[in-house]
């Protein structure tokens, strides 16, 4: 079930809203409507449903909406047109009272600035979701403290945040959230204004929590690396309204327009794509069935110096080489598991690009994709790592 | 031209409001000017003064000690100053001044802080009471006298009537200053976890607030100390009053020592309240 779920969701800044929400439903670009009324379209019509358990990336340029997007979904920002439902409840009409309920019970938000209280410790800080919904010292300042803990941050609980580093302050940022134990976690650019390293240990580090977790998490980011790397489905935002919605190989693979090709040109391919998405079917001989003349025979008509060897189930035995074929025909050896070579490299499906790369440098052979069940899903040459670096369309998606 | 119509009669009017005001009123004022103003001769005639004057600046010396930073140029000041003031004959002027202060100065900011608070949080409260205390910081502050005497008659009371007046824009302008400026971050963090108003304002806005409120409170007090001596005009008891009767009888001596005295507090009250916001940080 969708644990959050946006519809048609608009917000336009300015005066005389209403005439400006019936130009964006003629479908007016941003700009016409700003000339024509003076108001400024932050979100136009967006609609996105987000899973339980996901990590759900928006994702765009500065200005392109996605941090009123987000704020949108906890009233931050009133909506101007459009529902916002949580848990399959309509946010965006709730009074006052029943919206705190919702936000102190259901939605944790993480800032780009951090935001934390600067007259306030570590441990009050992490406590102030709590305190407001008036849970009791002692209790809050578990909680609070487990919280600080799981982000690593059990020793400076006394301290105050001016004393932290960037990346320590947005720890207490991230505990502070998930010191409510909220179903969504908000994160607006969370890791934005910390420097690359430290981004990048928290990024593991959240995919980490993430995975023990399983909160449904909004990641608000204008790095399309760090939504590549983050989200389980990206929504790509231009001009306050989304373009695409995909996982990261589709938002890649296919681009829905101009846009948004644009925007992943320069993705480091290598990081996203993984063996099963390069690997090409295999030419196989069976161990049992065929012999080294059959093989030699296949080698030469496909035009390959080796041949991958499989069971009846195609569990993956071995390899022989035109060389070696040539010579058994020569000596009359009919069984092919005596020229059967065994040292051929491994990898799973989902192994990323990158170790492949590095792999397939200096081997001669092709690389075996393989089940953990043994079963032999593909093989990879060089060709087709450097095509899918280069992107000219070889890459099979469906594998 | 411009003789287009008679002179405005606003002289009488606000006279004809202001006797309005004190008839309609005087179940009010009448209870204030008695009940406020032996409270206040009680606290300068007989708590300050009942105080030994050495324990007194021995407590003003540890407190300056204390919230200076435990250093000791302010403490040894203290003693120094008041010490020459009880020299010089002052003390009990000295207390009624204190008194005059601390109360005028006390109510100030129970009066101005909320005012503050709701002017950070109101539209319409805030385009209300700018131009409001505006008119109470430029009118000259002798023309509240004459209105304070009109309700208050003479002495205490109505100085501090229009001590209040004078002295009450600053804490309102710096609150609302102060809680204009906490960071909009911060509030939406607040929002964000579900924080109702009032959680709000006392968690977050006013623990951020707080150096910018004391700093109004601190021009306060010194206004509320600058007050003294046109207060004296209409018989407020205290340092003022040493001055003006010196002014009268152009000695230009006991005027300087008395002036001397109103410095000496006027800097460690400065002092004392600087310091302690700056201690809170």
């Amino acid at each position: 079930m969708a644990v959050v779920e946006a519809k048609n969701l608009s917000k336009i800044f300015g005066k005389n809203i209403s005439q400006s929400i019936k130009l964006l439903d003629q479908g007016m670009p941003k700009e016409e409507i700003l000339k024509k009324t003076g108001n400024t379209v932050g979100v136009n019509r967006a609609s996105f449903s987000v899973e339980e358990g996901e990590i759900f990336v928006i994702m765009g340029l500065s200005g392109s909406g996605k941090s009123t997007l987000v704020r949108l979904i906890n009233r931050l920002i009133e909506p101007s047109e459009g529902s916002i439902l949580i848990d399959g409840k309509e946010l965006a009409t709730l009074d006052k009272k029943a919206l705190r309920q919702v936000r102190r019970e259901k939605l944790g938000m993480v800032f780009q600035q951090f935001a934390l209280f600067p007259h306030r410790t570590i441990l009050q800080n992490a406590a102030f979701g709590l305190e407001v919904q008036g849970v009791d010292k002692s209790e809050r300042e578990k909680r609070a403290e487990e919280s600080l803990r799981l982000v690593g941050l059990g020793d400076y609980m006394h301290q105050k945040p001016g004393q932290l580093s960037g990346g320590m302050q947005q720890r207490v940022g991230l505990a502070r959230a998930l010191a409510n134990d909220p179903k969504v976690l908000l994160m607006d650019e969370a890791f934005s204004a910390l420097d690359p390293l430290i981004r990048k240990e928290m990024q593991d580090e959240l995919i980490d929590l993430q995975s023990s977790m399983k909160k449904t998490i909004i990641f608000i980011t204008h790095d399309l690396d760090e939504a590549l790397r983050l989200g389980d489905r990206i929504a790509l935002m231009k001009d306050g309204a989304i373009v695409q919605i995909g996982t990261p190989e589709e938002i890649l693979m296919n681009p829905a327009n101009d846009y948004v090709e644009k925007f992943v040109e320069d993705v480091d391919r290598s990081k996203i794509l993984t063996a099963s998405h390069i690997m090409k079917r295999p030419e196989t001989i069976d161990i049992e069935k065929h012999g080294p003349r059959a093989a030699l025979e296949r080698m030469r008509r496909e035009g390959i110096s080796s041949i991958l060897v499989v069971d009846e189930s195609r569990r993956l035995q071995g390899y022989v080489t035109a060389d070696d074929a040539s010579d058994a025909r020569k000596k009359e050896v009919s069984d092919i598991k005596e020229i059967l070579q065994t040292d051929i490299l491994r990898v799973s499906p989902d192994t990323p690009m990158q170790e492949i790369f590095s792999m397939i440098y200096d081997t001669p052979v092709p690389i075996a994709v393989v089940e953990d069940s043994g079963r032999l899903n593909g093989i990879i040459v060089r060709g087709a790592v450097l095509a899918a670096l280069a992107n000219d369309g070889e890459v099979n998606l469906d594998a | 031209m411009l003789d287009f119509m008679d002179q405005i009669p606003l002289a009488e009017w606000t006279e004809k409001a202001t006797d309005w005001i004190q008839d309609k009123f005087a179940f009010l004022f009448e209870p204030i000017k008695d009940h406020f103003g032996n409270f206040m001769d009680f606290i300068s005639g007989d708590v300050l003064t009942s105080i030994p004057p050495i324990l007194f600046i021995l407590i003003v010396a540890v407190i300056a000690f204390f919230v200076s930073g435990k250093k000791f140029g302010l403490a040894v000041f203290s003693i120094v100053g008041l010490w020459f003031v009880y020299n010089q004959g002052l003390w009990d002027a000295l207390m009624a001044t204190v008194t005059l202060v601390i109360l005028a100065s006390l109510l100030s900011v129970i009066i101005g802080v909320p005012i503050g608070i709701l002017m950070a949080k109101s539209k319409i409260a805030n385009s209300i009471f700018t131009p409001i205390l505006d008119f109470m910081q430029t009118m000259p502050a002798f023309v509240y006298l004459i209105p304070a005497v009109a309700f208050f008659g003479i002495g205490m009371v109505p100085g501090v009537f229009a001590s209040l007046i004078f002295a009450t824009p600053p804490t309102v302008r710096f609150t609302n200053l102060g809680i204009r400026q906490v960071s909009k971050d911060l509030i939406e963090a607040s929002d964000s976890f579900g924080a109702t108003g009032s959680q709000k304002l006392f968690k977050v806005e006013l623990p951020m607030a707080k150096g910018t409120i004391m700093a109004g409170i601190n021009q306060t007090v010194m206004l509320a100390l600058s007050m003294v001596v046109i207060a004296s005009m209409i018989g407020a008891p205290g340092l003022g009053s040493q001055v003006l009767s010196a002014l009268q009888r152009a000695s230009v001596g006991t005027g300087f020592v008395a002036g001397v005295g109103i410095v000496i507090l006027a800097i460690i009250i400065d002092r004392i309240t600087q310091n302690m916001n700056k201690a809170k940080e």
